[in-house]
């Protein structure tokens, strides 16, 4: 058992609903218990959906645990085949339909005889997996499924489309960002003079799945979801892909150099600097924004950076090659993604941590006091109770992380919306500096800028830490406390401050 | 059961009972309300991923509040039997106990300790006694339960429990001390509410003894055969059941103190069996109705529609016809006719002294059957859970989120203006939102 209340990515079946849900005419249902549809609140409020959610549960009750479900979740499949008409229902398990042993496929395999639809069952262990793997499996799942059945058929299209074209994969429901990216992506292969194939799933039928082959190649933009279909479609198809995150300005003109290799290889000769150089100066404000006095004044700042794979890799890159940012330590949750992760950053930053306990990532933040951090929505609320600002970066989110706004964090446009979110977290540089010159204007209150109330300050204290101007306040407070707890004093006089002050400490 | 329909008239309402494919809350976020109440708590959830995931997304910026309750995650070798639950129990319990000093510990059992069939009930005396901390099992689980009946579980829990264990002679003490006519009100509400319904008793002669649930586990009145118990919240019929049964307890049925009309009705009901005049009490409602004005206006001859998923419905269908509206569907997880007796009595006066027709009350309901009931009929207004709210309003169906009837202060002549709030803001949107769609 573990001790927990927060986690950073969810329990299986989520990422096998977001797979599902994000395909047009395919319906989930889940054999779970009352309650666990849970997915189709967050789908419904926090991409504000305008369609039901098509997953459904078959549910599994008292009568359940002691009979079995025998012919209720046949007949929900072919009940949502009839009312629903999908291409495919995936029957997804949960966590107590793993325990339950229910023989799963043996209801796929009878209920298949009567509907229309194809039905399989998700491949996806709910105690080894968590929701991005599974989103990843499931994802594999469908489409080695359809290329199977395409085979059979003989309706596979192997022949390459004439111009160069791509298919993206990996876009699915409650991706952080994910529609907006979309779009700047497709617009980024449209200026390359590139076709984009298929998006898969989202907003895909499972019929487009056979005309995966057409394409010249394939783009894994998230490195969590996708992975295992593009290897899946290069060792059958010979089909390379590229999966380098094209977010930042480097690392999009990596992305778009892969993709002058790729052509080239198969025979057209493309020359994309131009496109770079021109997108770079002018498209993108972030290489200029690098050069102004503005970011000189980020220099040699610290931050942190915790979330999924593809957006600490990003960000952590980003700070530190193109803002000169220190990276203290860059972190994922991601630990299925690992020997990546490590690969990407290690020169980036002073360390790596690894982990999915957030009480870690809270303890790491407060004893390095970074100038900002870039996490989840959980790193935000630790910087809330450290007073350190923090720019959300990767899932877990809220609803205001799903903004109405065009607001991607891949390609030319994506440069400039990070640019934005790094300079918005730093307490604003020039202002930060001329506060410190004239003493600050001081209208925050000694608040409760400390995570201990063991300690005791005194009055004169008060007064004197009064004076401190506020954006400096809570860290001095901090510092004069640990000192004193180092000293074992709890309470504190002027003479502790001063102590605290004349060993460089405030 | 069959009794219990016949003391309602006999062309009366209509119960029909559908497939129970509905969308509800998992009575595991009963500890999100019940935390905050019992002060000295702690919730431990013994659940999956699954029970964490939803309690960390439907809880939203509670969590980061360093709440009194977490999981117990339990991983493949606490399913396998590989780990000792004793064990693992101990060592998460004494972490707790170290780090927030707690004076109970609730361990909330999920599908999947029912499943495994973990024997919490067995562990927890044992583990009380080591640790010297109280320990209260409620399986609120989703193969039983819906949302707020989670409520009931623990409620169940405490009330089978509570006091049993403290010596016996100071309870004998309090017997002695205290005349049969001792009144525990039951079911958690806010402090407010608390403190609003004690003193509408006290006005009328009538002593609380207590609340169960009390705002400190420490502060929790000891209950005595022969007391007087009587609900505020419709689900509580496990906690009613008990408190009968176990505690030999007289329960006092009435309707829940719920909108003017609920609220005089509870009160008159608790006032007869102590034989107390109720004078002023008619007034009283009827001054609150005439502050209400401006809602009922808008409210009057609106038609609603309740998809069913807390329990809350026919408390708030009354409550809500009584103000003129007309009502197709009451769809409800559970339906308890004994419990609910004299509210639907209640239902089924209110009906008829507004004169409009009786609601179908659909137990277990199918959501899927009902957004097609709701096509054809078009109500004004559905209240339903927040995974079919944005689909609906996209089809131009105004909608009110269910759950925020659990969270706000609906009880009591004070707050059934909250009530009319909430059901008013959707329809008084409608009239700029109505404009504007093309």
């Amino acid at each position: 058992m573990k001790l927990a209340y927060w986690m950073y990515a969810g329990p299986a079946h989520i990422g096998t609903l977001r797979i599902a849900s994000s395909f047009r005419k395919v319906h989930a249902i889940m054999h779970a218990p009352l309650g666990d549809d849970y997915y189709n609140v967050m789908r419904s409020m926090l991409e504000r959906k305008r369609d039901f959610t098509p997953v459904t549960a078959s549910v599994v009750d008292r009568h359940v645990l002691a009979r079995g479900s025998q012919e209720k979740v046949i007949q929900n499949i072919n009940r949502k085949d009839k009312e629903e008409n999908p291409d495919l229902v995936i029957l997804t398990p949960t966590c107590t339909s793993s325990i339950l042993q229910e023989d799963l496929q043996n209801f796929v395999n009878r209920a298949s005889q009567d509907t229309k639809a194809d039905i399989i069952l998700a491949d996806v262990n709910h105690y080894r997996v968590n929701e991005l793997q599974a989103a990843d499996r499931t994802l594999e799942q469908v489409v080695k499924f359809y290329l199977d059945k395409a085979e059979k058929n003989k309706t596979l299209f192997i022949e390459k489309t004439k111009n160069p074209s791509v298919n993206i994969i990996g876009p699915c429901n409650l991706t952080f960002h994910g529609q907006h990216d979309i779009a700047e992506l497709k617009r980024l292969f449209s200026d390359l003079g590139i076709t984009v194939n298929v998006i898969l799933p989202e907003g895909a039928s499972v019929y487009e799945i056979k005309e995966l082959p057409k394409a010249w190649f394939n783009i894994v933009p998230y490195r969590e979801v996708g992975q295992l279909t593009a290897n899946f479609l290069k060792n059958s198809f010979n089909m390379p892909f590229i999966d380098i995150p094209p977010i930042g300005v480097t690392e999009t003109a990596n992305f778009i150099r892969e993709i002058e290799k790729i052509l080239t290889q198969q025979g057209i000769n493309k020359n994309f600097q131009e496109y770079i150089d021109l997108q770079t100066r002018f498209i993108s404000q972030s290489a200029w924004f690098s050069r102004s006095i503005d970011c000189q004044n980020l220099l040699g700042k610290t931050a942190v950076v915790f979330g999924d794979a593809t957006h600490s890799v990003a960000l952590t890159k980003i700070l530190s090659q193109e803002m000169g940012i220190k990276v203290l330590v860059a972190g994922t949750y991601c630990k299925h993604l690992e020997p990546w992760f490590r690969s990407q950053v290690s020169e980036y930053c002073d360390e790596v941590l690894i982990t999915d306990d957030h009480n870690l990532v809270a303890d790491m933040i407060a004893s390095l006091e970074p100038s900002a951090i870039f996490g989840t929505q959980m790193e935000r609320h630790i910087g809330k109770r450290l007073n350190i600002p923090c720019g959300v970066i990767s899932a877990p989110v809220h609803i205001q992380n799903f903004p109405l706004s065009y607001r991607p964090f891949m390609g030319y446009e994506g440069t400039n919306q990070i640019a934005d979110l790094i300079y918005n977290s730093f307490t604003l540089g020039m202002e930060d500096h001329l506060l410190e010159i004239f003493g600050g204007h001081d209208t925050k209150d000694i608040g409760t800028l400390t995570l201990s109330n063991e300690l005791e300050w005194d009055e004169n204290s008060l007064i004197e830490l009064k004076r401190i101007p506020g954006f400096v306040r809570g860290k001095i407070k901090r510092n004069v406390e640990k000192f004193a707890k180092k000293k074992n004093i709890t309470k504190i006089t002027l003479d502790i401050m001063y102590a605290c002050k004349e060993e460089g400490n405030a | 059961m069959h009794s219990d329909q016949q003391n309602l008239n006999n062309n009366s309402l209509k119960f029909e009972c559908e497939t129970g494919n509905y969308h509800t809350f998992c009575p595991i976020s009963c500890v999100a309300w019940l935390y905050q109440k019992i002060e000295d708590s702690f919730f431990l959830v013994i659940g999956t991923k699954t029970c964490g995931y939803f309690l960390q997304n439907a809880l939203g910026v509670m969590i980061f509040a360093e709440p009194r309750y977490a999981m117990a995650e339990l991983e493949e070798a606490d399913i396998s039997a590989h780990l000792n639950d004793y064990m693992e129990l101990k060592r998460l319990c004494s972490i707790i106990k170290k780090d927030r000093n707690p004076s109970v510990i609730f361990w909330i059992g999920t599908c999947t300790t029912e499943i495994i069939k973990m024997d919490l009930e067995g562990i927890a005396p044992k583990l009380e006694a080591e640790l010297g901390i109280p320990i209260i099992v409620a399986r609120a689980n989703g193969l039983d339960y819906a949302f707020t009946q989670g409520e009931d579980t623990v409620l169940a829990a405490l009330a089978q429990s509570f006091g049993l264990k403290s010596s016996n002679s100071k309870q004998q003490q309090q017997v002695g001390q205290k005349t049969s006519s001792n009144l525990i009100l039951f079911g958690s509400v806010p402090n407010s509410v608390v403190f609003e319904l004690t003193t509408e008793l006290q006005s009328f002669g009538i002593e609380v003894g207590g609340w169960l649930p009390a705002k400190r586990y420490t502060e929790f009145p000891t209950i005595n055969e022969k007391d007087f118990v009587c609900g505020v919240n419709p689900y509580l019929s496990r906690t009613a059941t008990t408190l009968m049964r176990r505690r030999k307890c007289q329960l006092i049925g009435a309707p829940f103190p719920i909108g003017p009309d609920g609220t005089k009705a509870w009160i008159a009901k608790i006032c007869s069996v102590f034989n107390k005049p109720t004078i002023g009490l008619d007034e009283k409602e009827k001054r609150v109705w005439k502050n209400l004005q401006n809602y009922t206006q808008v409210l009057k001859g609106k038609s609603i529609f309740f998809m069913g998923d807390n329990l809350l419905e026919i408390s708030l269908a009354r409550f809500l016809i009584r103000c003129g509206m007309i009502v197709f569907e009451i769809g409800i997880p559970y339906m308890d006719k004994r419990y609910q007796g004299a509210e639907l009595a209640f239902l089924e006066k209110t009906c008829e002294s507004m004169g409009v027709f009786l609601p179908i009350i659909v137990e277990k309901p199918d959501n899927y059957n009902q957004v097609d009931r709701i096509k054809d009929l078009e109500p004004d207004l559905v209240i339903t859970g927040m995974a079919h709210a944005n689909p609906l309003e996209a089809r131009g169906i105004n909608t009110k989120w269910s759950v925020e009837f659990t969270f706000s202060q609906i009880h009591g002549f004070t707050n059934a203006k909250n009530i009319l709030e909430l059901i008013s803001k959707p329809l008084l949107r409608k009239n700029i939102t109505g404009k504007v769609f093309v």
